[in-house]
């Protein structure tokens, strides 16, 4: 089989040299493209939003798209954020069933692009003033100093809470700190009856506790493991001490994330973690039919500084596309202010581009303006390819922290041991 | 089919004479041509179904193939093919690693709980519905019914009900004035939760299996047990057991091989967790396959060695049955 191999490519390589379109990959410069407005064909679009509550947006967008583009058709398939990633790779590894464009998660574009999956977009028309981008989403779109992906919509987790449930427990405003924000629920849980914090047992939400103590999962720079820190074990034990203390009711770890959502929603919770992607299914909820009792914060800082991740969305175009031309037209057409604008105003996800935040439509949507600020302070995560692999061993760390099952201290020495597994030649 | 016209074959001509040596081949061909060529296209298919995927995984397995060596040539990404051939580090490193041993003592937990479970119950309930009794094709419709839903609906229906927050059970609990139960949440009752589940599913099959084999048992041995003085359980034990064990041994075969490589229950259930408590075989083999970038090589070598487990255990078995005068 391994002799096959050379041969297939070499057969590829040719077929793609004579086609047509394998002329189009060679990528003459951007400027060179005599009229945009002239590309055709038919491309797909993998998405990974809600369908209900997000997708009709970037429906919209694409007839906006299609309007401004008339001879090129997109073809919009709505995946699972959960189930994009896997499905992608299987078809991009096949070389049949890829989209064309995929909606990539920040931690899963550098993977994409070190197994050779994406189109390097350097100097094409994809990319459009890319200075104008923030920097914490720009960067997720680099590997190895080239660019592989746009930054569509970013986040980060904020502290969401029941303005009511806090009053009625005599906290006017939410707390700063994780020893308020502890004396707060525990205060909740004895005026009002419903419960302080609902944690979600997952690896992301348990970032900002890591970065309130300053500690972080690997030392990029020095490409050194360091998740077994003190300073993580001081975020594992406040974690463990929300719970124990019975400011935070001990979680559930299996569909951890509904039922945090849903003892938000229904009042049975006064606070969550959880990013701007949750607002639109929040409102839905009976407690928050008037969308002001809902508090937006930035998350509790620990004794060292108020952290979240930066999480959020690019776009990205597959290598084996066959119309590679018109997929840089709709990643330029999806990523300029006017368009991310329109998604920030309607369904509240946060712009990757500076100047939309200046457009009167996103100033007037609160929830954006509440996020904003919060995003500055945000925590870039190392984008490297196996950044996507480091949730599943901290995952089962925190759901053997949870279940009573590891001490602190044990529950980091046994993810140590498993990132070494993945990451083979850090220190 | 093959194998036994072959073997046939063999025998006669072994008995016929040991130095007539070199026409051996051609006389058997000559003489069986037509079975040959009957069986040949189903040869032809079950080459290219199972064996070449099987040959395939098998070289695999002694590389260290991953997704990001395997060489691919994508638009203007040329990746280079450099995954080597290791021999068989990767079946070293799964054998000394205490993982695979934690996982395969609760797989073979697993399966010897939940195939006992199956065939005790099933047994059970099919002595009960071979007995004339009133409404009894509504009985054997109700117990037919989870066997007829899809494994992945009721694996998503019981996650439902075990939901520790939100949950029919614990609900259920609740009411009853007693303390929720984390289901999913704590290693033991996962395990527990899981059996249930798989408990559920598997039991009409083997009903039904034992209900035809009841029925296969001639109603004059228990007349004449009866004459004779036989009470209830002599009368089961003499004749109905005897008269179940071609069946049994068949489905309890079927059922270890099916609950071994049972992994939707597994994976949808509890998604392997928490941590990875509730993960078999094959369920921590596809979490290497199709997770990260993906070991193509680490988990083929998982494959072969479930596949060479179970090979084993069905010829061992066998042997153990045909020993006890089983004609199988």
């Amino acid at each position: 089989m391994r002799r096959l191999l050379p041969a297939a490519a070499v057969v590829a390589a040719l077929a793609l040299a004579v086609s047509a379109c394998g002329g189009g990959t060679t990528a003459p410069p951007a400027t060179t493209v005599s009229d945009p407005s002239k590309v055709s064909g038919e491309i797909t679009w993998w998405d990974t939003t809600r369908p209900d509550s997000e997708g009709p947006t970037f429906q919209a967008l694409i007839k906006a798209f299609e309007a401004k583009y008339p001879q090129v058709k997109v073809k919009y398939v709505n995946v699972p954020s959960d189930q994009a990633q896997g499905q992608f790779q299987t078809a991009a590894q096949a070389g049949a069933g890829a989209p064309d464009v995929i909606r990539s998660e920040v931690a899963w574009t550098s993977q994409f692009a070190s197994l050779g999956y994406l189109q390097p977009l350097d100097g094409t028309r994809a990319v459009d003033d890319e200075a104008g981008f923030l920097p914490g989403p720009l960067s997720s779109t680099k590997y190895n100093g080239k660019t592989y992906a746009v930054p569509q919509v970013t986040d980060t987790l904020a502290l969401l809470y029941n303005k009511r449930l806090l009053k009625q427990a005599g906290h006017e405003a939410a707390p700063k700190t994780i020893a308020e924000l502890k004396q707060t629920a525990l205060d909740v849980q004895a005026k009002t009856g419903a419960e302080g914090l609902a944690l979600n047992v997952d690896s992301y939400f348990l970032l900002p506790f890591i970065y309130g103590e300053g500690g972080d999962l690997l030392d990029v720079a020095n490409k050194k493991i360091v998740v077994n820190s003190p300073a993580n074990v001081r975020a594992i034990q406040t974690v463990a001490d929300l719970i124990s203390s019975g400011a935070a009711p001990k979680p559930a770890t299996t569909e951890s994330y509904a039922n945090a959502m849903t003892a938000l929603k229904e009042g049975k919770a006064a606070m969550i973690y959880n990013g701007p992607w949750s607002l639109s299914e929040i409102y839905q909820g009976k407690e928050f039919k008037d969308r002001k009792n809902l508090g937006i914060a930035p998350v509790p800082a620990g004794s060292v500084k108020a952290g979240a991740p930066t999480g959020g969305w690019n776009l990205a175009i597959y290598a084996g596309s066959k119309n590679i031309p018109a997929a840089y037209e709709f990643v330029r057409f999806m990523t300029t202010a006017e368009a991310q604008a329109k998604i920030a105003k309607e369904i509240s996800l946060l712009p990757t581009r500076t100047s939309a935040y200046a457009d009167p439509d996103v100033q007037g949507n609160s929830d954006v303006v509440v996020f904003k600020p919060i995003m500055d302070t945000a925590v870039p995560r190392p984008w490297i390819p196996e950044g996507g692999q480091l949730f599943q061993p901290l995952l089962e760390g925190y759901q053997a922290l949870v279940g009573g099952k590891s001490a602190p201290a044990d529950v980091l020495k046994k993810v140590d041991e498993q990132y070494r597994g993945i990451m083979k030649d850090w220190g | 089919m093959a194998v036994s016209t072959g073997r046939v074959a063999a025998a006669g001509e072994g008995a016929r004479g040991r130095h007539d040596r070199p026409g051996r081949l051609r006389r058997a061909l000559s003489a069986h041509w037509y079975a040959w060529a009957m069986i040949a296209p189903v040869v032809v298919v079950m080459a290219v179904l199972i064996g070449w995927p099987l040959a395939r995984g098998v070289y695999l397995s002694l590389t260290d193939a991953t997704e990001a060596n395997i060489g691919r040539t994508i638009g203007v990404n040329v990746i280079p093919a450099t995954y080597e051939f290791v021999g068989l580090d990767n079946y070293l490193r799964i054998l000394t690693s205490g993982l695979f041993w934690d996982k395969l003592a609760w797989t073979v937990v697993w399966t010897v709980v939940c195939v006992g479970l199956h065939y005790g119950i099933g047994l059970g309930l099919a002595v009960m519905l071979n007995r004339r009794l009133r409404f009894r094709s509504v009985y054997r419709v109700l117990l037919i019914l989870p066997w007829a839903v899809p494994a992945f609906v009721a694996a998503f229906v019981w996650r439902y009900l075990y939901n520790s927050d939100y949950g029919v059970i614990n609900g259920l609990l609740k009411a009853a004035g007693l303390p929720a139960v984390g289901w999913l949440d704590d290693p033991t009752t996962a395990k527990i939760a899981v059996i249930a589940v798989n408990v559920w599913i598997g039991v009409p099959f083997m009903m039904v299996a034992m209900l035809g084999g009841l029925q296969s048992i001639p109603a004059e041995l228990y007349e004449a047990a009866e004459v004779d003085g036989a009470n209830a359980w002599q009368r089961f034990r003499a004749i109905t057991l005897p008269g179940l064990r071609q069946v049994s041994s068949t489905v309890i075969l079927l059922g270890t091989i099916w609950t071994f490589n049972m992994f939707p229950i597994i994976f949808l259930v509890t998604r392997g967790g928490p941590g990875s408590e509730t993960e078999i075989l094959v369920t921590y083999a596809f979490r290497e396959a199709f997770t990260g970038v993906r070991n193509y090589a680490g988990s083929a070598a998982w494959g072969v060695i479930i596949l060479l487990m179970l090979v084993v255990l069905a010829i061992g078995y066998r042997r153990t049955l045909r020993s006890q005068g089983d004609p199988w």
